[in-house]
């Protein structure tokens, strides 16, 4: 046995994903200049796809490897601590356009001495009407994956569990759209643009930025429907799944801290 | 195991050369990676900093000249100052340095080669991931190199807006260049923020039997705190070039006062990553050093349990003082006051680790071979930048040294000298096991007195420039500053031939030098688990875990 594996960690064999997924997110960026630049949006697009195509066959190996017995307990643990670890850098991401929501609602410009400022809105919306229902689907969205979770891990109900995520995807596509039709509505009839002398740039990045992942969150739960269907995940063994549950309860509570902060204080100047 | 079978069970490698360093998911290799790959980006930020000081030897300009570039100015033809040239330089330098040598060496390198080999890991917790780490750093590097070579402010070539990409400065500059070298510290930070992920994890979930958290040595424990960092600073900063790319070219209005936007805002949100990032550079270094004096004074290290709390300590208050780097921008007195307790409490338990290592020499058996002679500059250097970091934490004394070389003598001295002495230090601690070479002790020491008196003749003046009130990122000064910078330029120039021989070394020791037939090849006080290995360790180390009297040594805590 002087050198057979005598553990039950994971050994990979060599790979050729991460060189083609940092070859590919270099195009991507490097046409991103390009595109932002008005020279050309192909390589960006190009770049685009060699990212996603890694991320497909790369994430499609992990599963293979799940099907043929390496995520032994003790590296499903690890892929969890490593997922919980990725929500929190995510966490520090929104961190950063929270500070700036926070500084311009607590200190605006136009407190300093000497400023000609107007009170800048940052987002004259009732919350309570659209925004609410947003909020509400976003957070059932949110306790149907909950649902299919219990139902895989205390029932071994496999119907409800294909149920409970499709509902939850369905529920994330209607919050992804009606997000998409109050930017439409705030951009092309109310004529609110990024910049401008309002303080507009903190709504739309911020709820931008949360959309994508509210986006990339419904291919992840997508996804896990997908392997569902096929027969993946049992009540022991449903990393994959645990993973996208988690993520989408970190995207309703950074929701749920944008609705309370941008939504509903940042409605109107506090004074 | 469903793999055991494809893995080797032969003793020598047997994979290509396109497979074991293209598609590497062993960690000891990409730690090599790492460390060839951050002496690559060191050597083009090195010799930036050479044409800087080659400029600031004489008063006036008479290297970046409008006209071109010129090595051998003998003042007799017309030269245009060209100031953009200059700014792109100490942009490119700091950047580069910051982002893609010292972390990617200490962290990357020592800490993908050694972390998992002193706790007894087979390999990393994602042993792909880490390699996707690697090549978005040399992505990132690509990024930031093409940034210096593409179209930019002033209808030149890069940005020259410092490595701080304050707005307005970064927001109007034009050009590509600008929105490439964003790009880069995004992927630089991608790299770096799952290298922390995979390095938790791998702490976390796979430490030999046995091994409890206090009982895991001094580097992987630094390693460990410095991943934390990484985790929770570096996503702040992402956020904050996001909100810079957003205002270049979408027409947001965070940092622009005209759409409400606040300048300052930047400075926080950048800081906030800014000053744990300090702590990311140096805090490997610690462990390193803590391990390279413990051995070559033959005696355990003084005081691990507090060493270890030092760590976190660190880690911890890096993260609330970040304000101190910009006390002249209009804070309240009230602010600066908290800032300024804040940063100085940080000297509590950096001082504990400094007095440790110094308890840790007392009375011990010292023996100054090279990686000791690097660890003993450490301290002194450290020492010395730590102190004048005490001076400039104070918001009243700042207003005078605020953006004077006095700053730039310090940070130069934690970083440049620190962090520098320890990955020197490591790379002669370690060579060996490395590589299965030993390097020439005799040029070895050669190199360090070389790059201690440069790096001393460099700096050390800087201070008095610094008191004299001479502004730090000019291209020029006025005469009364001539004498100090004359002697600052000739330390730079001694420092970069020693950085030359450094290469010297090692190419010579990896063709000719001694071959190393011990595993370990200093003394029983190097007495973590790889030192138990061969040198170099095979492709796959603890196939076997290992067990607890391998590690546990009963004078070690």
């Amino acid at each position: 046995m002087a050198h057979a594996k005598n553990h039950d960690y994971h050994i990979l064999t060599p790979s050729i994903w991460p060189l083609i997924g940092a070859l590919s997110g270099f195009v991507m960026l490097f046409g991103a200049v390009l595109w932002m630049h008005g020279i050309t949006a192909w390589m960006f697009w190009g770049g685009l796809v060699g990212v996603l195509y890694t991320m497909f066959a790369w994430w499609s190996e992990v599963v293979v490897e799940s099907h043929v017995g390496d995520h032994t307990p003790v590296v499903r643990i690890g892929l969890r601590y490593g997922f919980i670890l990725f929500i929190m850098s995510e966490v520090m991401f929104f961190f950063a356009w929270f500070w700036s929501f926070f500084k311009h609602r607590i200190y605006p410009m136009q407190d300093y001495i000497g400023s000609e400022y107007t009170a800048p809105a940052i987002h004259a919306v009732d919350p309570f009407h659209l925004p609410l229902i947003n909020t509400l689907v976003l957070l059932l969205s949110g306790c149907a994956v909950t649902w299919a979770h219990h139902a895989l891990v205390h029932e071994g109900d496999r119907k409800a569990l294909v149920q409970g995520l499709a509902i939850g995807i369905v529920l994330g596509i209607a919050f992804t759209a009606l997000q998409a039709f109050e930017y439409a509505e705030l951009l092309l009839h109310e004529d609110w643009t990024f910049g401008g002398d309002q303080f507009y740039s903190n709504f739309f990045m911020a709820t931008g930025f949360h959309g994508f992942h509210v986006v990339i969150g419904t291919i992840f739960l997508t996804v896990c429907l997908i392997r569902a269907l096929r027969g993946d995940f049992t009540p022991e063994k449903h990393v994959g799944f645990e993973a996208a549950a988690w993520y989408w309860h970190f995207v309703d509570v950074v929701w749920l801290f944008l609705f309370v902060a941008v939504y509903i204080w940042g409605q109107a100047p506090l004074y | 195991m469903a793999d055991a079978a494809i893995h080797g069970h032969e003793h020598e490698d047997q994979r290509g050369f396109f497979t074991r360093w293209f598609m590497s998911t062993n960690h000891k290799d990409i730690g090599i990676l790492y460390l060839v790959f951050s002496a690559l980006a060191g050597f083009i930020s090195v010799a930036l900093t050479v044409f800087m000081r080659l400029e600031l030897m004489e008063p006036g300009v008479q290297h970046m000249c409008l006209e071109g570039f010129r090595l051998f100015g003998s003042g007799a033809e017309v030269c245009t100052p060209n100031g953009h040239l200059w700014n792109v330089m100490i942009t490119y330098h700091g950047v580069l340095m910051m982002f893609f040598v010292v972390i990617p060496a200490l962290f990357g390198g020592f800490g993908n080669y050694f972390m998992p080999l002193q706790i007894g890991a087979p390999d990393m917790a994602f042993p792909r991931m880490n390699n996707l780490s690697f090549w978005l750093y040399v992505a990132g590097t690509s990024l930031g190199v093409a940034s210096m070579l593409s179209p930019g402010g002033n209808d030149q070539l890069g940005s020259g807006v410092g490595w701080v990409l304050y707005p307005p400065l970064s927001t109007t500059e034009g050009g590509m260049s600008m929105d490439l070298a964003i790009f880069a510290v995004h992927v630089s930070g991608a790299s770096s923020i799952l290298g922390a992920i995979n390095m938790i994890t791998t702490f976390l979930n796979m430490r030999a039997p046995g091994m409890t958290l206090f009982k895991v040595p001094l580097f992987a424990w630094s390693i460990f705190i410095t991943s934390w960092l990484i985790l929770l600073s570096l996503p702040v900063l992402a956020g904050a070039i996001t909100m810079l790319l957003m205002d270049r070219n979408f027409g947001f209005t965070f940092f622009d006062p005209a759409g409400g936007g606040d300048p300052i805002l930047y400075q926080h949100i950048l800081w906030f990553f800014g000053h744990p990032e300090v702590y990311i550079v140096i805090l490997p270094g610690f462990g390193i050093i803590s391990h390279v004096i413990a051995t070559f004074s033959r005696k355990p290290i003084f005081g691990y349990l507090p060493m270890v709390w030092a760590l976190i300590a660190i880690g911890v208050l890096g993260f609330v003082v970040w304000a101190h780097h910009m006390y002249t921008v209009g804070m309240t007195v009230n602010q600066q006051a908290y800032f300024m307790l804040a940063t100085m409490v940080i000297a509590v338990p950096t001082g504990v680790k400094v007095f440790s290592w110094i308890a840790t020499m007392w009375g011990g058996s010292i023996e100054f071979k090279t990686p000791m002679l690097f660890a003993f500059g450490f301290l002194f250097l450290f020492t010395v930048g730590g102190v004048t970091g005490v001076v400039l934490s104070q918001a009243g004394v700042d207003r005078a040294y605020h953006d004077t070389y006095y700053v730039v003598a310090h940070f130069h001295y934690v970083m440049s000298l620190g962090a520098v002495f320890a990955i020197f230090a490591g790379v002669y601690f370690y060579f060996g096991k490395m590589t299965g070479r030993m390097y020439s002790e005799f040029w070895g020491k050669i190199h360090f007195w070389l790059f201690f008196i440069g790096a001393n003749l460099t700096f050390f003046p800087q201070h008095f420039l610094g008191r004299q009130g001479m502004p730090r990122r000019y291209i020029d000064y006025p005469e009364a500053f001539a004498y100090w910078n004359y002697i600052s330029s000739w330390g730079a120039f001694i420092s970069f031939a020693s950085f030359l021989l450094f290469f010297g070394i090692v190419f010579y020791a990896l063709l000719r030098g001694a071959k190393v037939t011990e595993n370990n090849y200093w003394n029983e006080y190097a007495d973590t688990l790889e030192w138990t290995l061969p040198s170099p360790p095979p492709e796959h180390t603890f196939e076997i875990l290992p067990k607890q009297e391998d590690w546990d040594k009963g004078h070690a805590h």
